[in-house]
């Protein structure tokens, strides 16, 4: 028996280890023993971070079933990390509220972690389908870990219905998608695509799943509830982590699967991106709780993130994964910061902020920091991912749409701004005393403080995951054709020609650019 | 080091040492010695640039260094200066020096509010000094955020909304503006987001046609064009005195600037095209702002709509597309950014003492404050175009230059462009009159003291710079030429 396919699955298999051993730990541990429960956690969870960092070959397992290429390595990598740093934030809550489901917490987040690396590693739809329900049924449990807040309840009931409803929907695709083209494999599915009604039924029907999970409008009614009576460090794993999975799945599956049938999808997604990052920006406006603000804001993060699925090139999936590590130091920050704010004074609202930078500055400029990356502004790492995110689907031509996403950046430097605004400005008689956070969410908010400042202005990360892309392009089996002269990306009309097709628009030569930019649909024809 | 990284290099290190200082009085002289440091390097930047010049280098730009940094996109830290660049950079430094100085007093908190002044100054340097549209365009809005901060925690007035508005304005001009130059980029078929190299190849006029107005308006926005000066009048109001000074005198400039360095020069042929739809709107500018100073009773206001007006005269004369024209264009940033950072220095040192900047409230202050009466007698001759004083030197620039197209269109709007100066020494002296000379209003003011060292060292630095070139324009004068060359050359090619 060949074994080789198990050591390129060793993130996941040392995922399950270590959740075996946590498990076991939790279980028959002596009492004493069992305090030392998080900081053991944590440092095995370094060490399994340390595994998934160990450059791994771009190659396929069981038949097909299952996909490693750099990308997915690296955005498993970016997933522990994000986790961590929520375990970080979690500690001092867990043991002051949840002393004796400490393990629970720790399983449940690890497993659902799991399900979101058989997601982005996944070749076939079954597999992918597994993924996502392990990805989402233990998330219901986490929303509702309060259980005996009244909240926290109504949120898990929420996420529970809403993911069935929408996983259940994404399987009926499935099966349509099954009858249209008799496989389930994402590598044999471009042969058979044709565009019939059926097959784009199946399609759009399957990504349901995936809009839920990045809860992009119109599949978004579940989000503002559920992170706002979710644990707030359950909310920051909901819109950062499982968004990751999401993000990065959607740009694999409608690259690779269903690139031929771009010219079905490409509307869909136009549409979704401009009402996702509209409308959601017009509803944070009007938010007085700090979880749901940050609820909608990252709606529209979403709604960015989509651009570089639409970019459908090279640049746009280095995008989209450097957007992520970006949204996530950001957002784990703004939501870590909430976190604490939110034990010292009980309450989520925005007006506990005024005036918080006179008495905990450090809380205030990490939270202004992460509110300015969020909202893009140079130096901090949020300018450069937008950047590059804009840039890549400028490169395809949708001019229009990223002027609307700009325009839309202005009204969410708005109510960033009004956040800085409460700390900074607003004038407060007794704001929220001074006090100490733990240790482990100060390490946590150290980290994520120097990924919000670093990362953008030091190139070496973005231009890594460019390589990386760039190599998962070529040497898996990704489906988008040649471009041909007149189509601008060799969307609609070249055969697909089953091998390494190479990305069309791989080469950011500005030649094709050119001419992309007078052939796709959204740019008004300049010739005259 | 490269040269010019040096200007980028010395705030963040005082961004660092700020960072660490503890009292008012380290806060201070980190500052200071940064600003002073600043100044330096910036007078030795004007010299090493000369002796370039005189030693027979004709290239268009000096001290050029690059270094790749996303390679994916063909962007890099390029930098490099030509003679205007040399100039914009002597104006910052001149204006960061005297606002640290301005801010002596600054209160609350005064290590926050230097940072971000440094940050500002960051900004400010490093997008004089880049030649890549990428890092240009980070640059710009590395210098618009702190404004939000600097305004709504150490402003007056309505500053919540005066911050807020224009924050979201600037944002939104360099929204447009990140559209464009990314239109710049994909649609000239560059392989580097150096502007030197996007100017070696052509964008078809089609697409200008799009990216020059996205473009334009961009950095327009930040040089008070017509529609979009709104947020001058409220801003400059409410900013604190430094603040005010940094942002009319250096940061309108960097608005000014732009649309000649990216809009023009990459795209001649829509300037050509398009050019008469903003000249009209600078037009208008220039007016209108003269005509709203006259009715204002605020100081603050009076100087914010006399910008408005100024910077209109910028844009005016750039859009004419002739050396002199041009030239005086120029000329006008460095004379408005040095009269009107005279102006709110003086402004703030009045507002300081009588806590009043209506000017239906003062009178007679000659008398009391002789050293700020005079100052504000100079700048505000300086701002009505007296010669021997720099207003003269480029506003005669701008109208010679205007009047040399031939068109009556061009002509016409020359000479209603021309009455703004008339309109000017009306609010000029109105001003002049009303504070300074007559009846003391207020028996409260004679109790009042004249300026200290620190308030009169900038007032007299910035007084000494606008003789200087009031009174020796040419060697300016030289650098502008040179720089201009290539500019309305493109320019020129583009027209026929």
């Amino acid at each position: 028996m060949d074994f080789s396919g198990f050591l390129l699955m060793r993130d996941e298999i040392s995922l399950v280890a270590l959740i075996l051993i946590l498990l076991l730990y939790d279980l028959f541990a002596p009492a004493k023993a069992r305090k030392a429960f998080q900081p053991v956690a944590c440092l095995l969870f370094v060490v399994q971070i340390a595994i998934t960092l160990l450059p791994t070959a771009a190659d396929h397992a069981f038949g097909g079933m299952y996909v490693n290429t750099p990308v997915a390595s690296v955005v498993k990598t970016l997933m522990s990390a994000g986790t961590l740093l929520v375990f970080l934030f979690s500690k001092k809550w867990l043991e002051e509220k949840h002393e004796i489901a400490q393990g629970e917490f720790y399983f449940l987040t690890l497993s659902t972690l799991l399900g979101m690396y058989f997601m982005v590693s996944s070749g076939h739809f079954l597999m992918f389908y597994l993924g996502i329900e392990l990805a989402s049924i233990p998330l219901a449990c986490l929303v509702a870990f309060s259980k005996k807040d009244i909240f926290s309840a109504e949120a898990g009931a929420k996420f529970i219905l809403n993911a069935s409803f929408a996983s259940g929907v994404s399987l009926f695709g499935m099966s349509l998608l099954y009858g249209g083209t008799g496989t389930l494999y994402f590598s044999d599915m471009p042969i058979a695509l044709t565009g019939t009604p059926l097959q784009i039924a199946g399609m759009i029907l399957f990504a349901t799943g995936l809009f839920f999970k990045m809860s992009l409008i119109p599949y978004h009614s579940w989000t503002a509830d559920v992170y706002q009576g979710a644990p707030t460090q359950v909310s920051a794993y909901l819109s950062v982590v499982s968004k990751t999975a999401a993000a990065v799945t959607l740009f694999t599956i409608f690259f690779k699967v269903f690139g031929v049938m771009a010219e079905s999808w490409k509307p869909v997604l136009y549409i979704i991106i401009i009402l996702s990052i509209t409308i959601a920006n017009v509803f944070a406006i009007r938010q007085k709780n700090i979880k749901r603000f940050l609820a909608y804001s990252s709606i529209s993060q979403a709604g960015y993130i989509v651009l570089g699925v639409m970019a459908a090139s090279p640049q746009g999936l280095t995008g989209v994964v450097y957007y992520m590590m970006v949204y996530m130091f950001a957002n784990i920050a703004a939501f870590g910061v909430a976190a604490l704010v939110e034990r010292q004074c009980g309450n989520t609202e925005i007006s506990s902020y005024n005036g918080l930078y006179k008495t905990n500055p450090w809380l205030s400029v990490l939270m202004m920091f992460a509110l300015f990356s969020l909202a893009g502004i140079p130096p901090f790492a949020g300018f450069f991912s937008k950047f590059f995110i804009f840039a890549s689907a400028v490169q395809q031509g949708y001019y229009i749409l990223v002027l609307i996403a700009l325009l839309n950046t202005i009204i969410s430097l708005y109510y960033y701004l009004l956040i800085v605004r409460a700390m900074f400005i607003t004038p407060n008689d007794n704001p929220l005393p001074n006090f100490r956070s733990d240790n482990y969410s100060r390490i946590a908010m150290v980290v994520c403080f120097f990924g919000i400042v670093l990362s953008g202005i030091v190139s070496f990360f973005y231009n890594k995951f460019d390589e990386m892309a760039k190599e998962s392009m070529e040497v898996c089996e990704y489906s988008m054709p040649k471009a041909t002269d007149g189509t601008a990306n060799g969307i609609a009309t070249a055969a697909f020609d089953g091998q390494t097709a190479e990305a069309a628009s791989g080469d950011a030569s500005a030649a094709t650019a050119t001419t992309a930019m007078n052939a796709t649909a959204p740019w008004p024809s300049t010739q005259e | 080091m490269n040269l010019l990284s040096i200007f980028v290099a010395i705030p963040v290190l005082m961004l660092a040492g700020l960072f660490l200082s503890r009292t008012r009085q380290q806060a201070r002289i980190i500052s200071a010695t940064g600003a002073s440091l600043l100044m330096v390097a910036a007078v030795a930047l004007a010299f090493l640039f000369m002796a370039e010049r005189h030693a027979g280098n004709t290239a268009e730009m000096l001290f050029t260094a690059s270094a790749q940094w996303f390679p994916a996109w063909n962007i890099g830290y390029s930098v490099g200066v030509d003679g205007i660049s040399v100039l914009m950079i002597l104006l910052s430094a001149f204006i960061v020096f005297t606002g640290i100085f301005t801010s002596w007093n600054i209160d609350p908190l005064p290590k926050e509010y230097f940072m971000w002044f440094c940050l500002l100054s960051v900004g400010v340097f490093g997008f004089f000094i880049s030649l890549d549209l990428f890092t240009m365009f980070m640059f710009y809005e590395v210098a618009l955020i702190p404004m939000y901060l600097l305004i709504g925690v150490w402003g007056s007035g309505k500053k919540e909304y005066a911050a807020m508005k224009l924050t979201l304005m600037l944002m939104g001009g360099s929204a447009l503006l990140m559209l464009g130059i990314l239109g710049i980029y994909f649609g000239s078929g560059a392989t580097s987001m150096d502007i030197m190299d996007i100017a070696q190849s052509t964008i078809p006029t089609a697409l200008q046609k799009y990216f020059f107005p996205l473009t334009f308006i961009g950095f327009g926005v930040l040089g008070a064009l017509f529609p979009f000066h709104t947020w001058s009048p409220d801003g400059h109001a409410s900013a604190p005195t430094a603040v005010s000074m940094l942002h009319a005198g250096v940061l309108m400039k960097l608005g000014g600037y732009g649309c000649f360095r990216v809009a023009m020069f990459l795209m001649p042929e829509a300037a050509n095209e398009l050019g008469w739809i903003f000249l009209i709107l600078t037009g208008i500018s220039v007016v209108y702002g003269a005509f709203s100073a006259c009715v204002q009773k605020d100081l603050k206001y009076i100087n914010a709509y006399s910008s408005v007006s100024h910077c209109g005269l910028v844009l005016f004369a750039l859009l004419m597309m002739n050396t002199t024209a041009m030239t005086g264009a120029i000329m006008q940033m460095l004379s408005h950014g040095l009269m009107t950072a005279l102006f709110f220095a003086l402004i703030g040192m009045i507002y300081g003492r009588t806590h009043t900047r209506d000017i239906r409230e003062m009178g007679g202050l000659m008398k009391i404050m002789p050293f700020l009466g005079v100052g504000y007698v100079i700048a505000g001759l300086a701002s009505l175009g007296l010669p021997g004083l720099s207003g003269f030197v480029a506003e005669m620039n701008v109208f010679v230059g205007s009047f040399q197209h031939a068109d009556t269109f061009h002509r016409v709007l020359t000479l209603i462009a021309v009455t703004s100066i008339v309109i000017t020494a009306v609010y000029i002296l109105r001003v002049v009159g009303k504070i300074l000379y007559g009846p003391v209003q207020n028996p409260a003011h004679l109790k009042l003291t004249d300026a200290v060292w620190f308030e009169r060292l900038p007032v007299v630095v910035l007084i000494l710079a606008i003789a200087a070139i009031g009174l020796y324009p040419s060697w300016i004068a030289d650098w502008i030429h040179t720089a201009l060359e290539p500019i309305v050359s493109r320019l020129t090619l583009a027209a026929l």
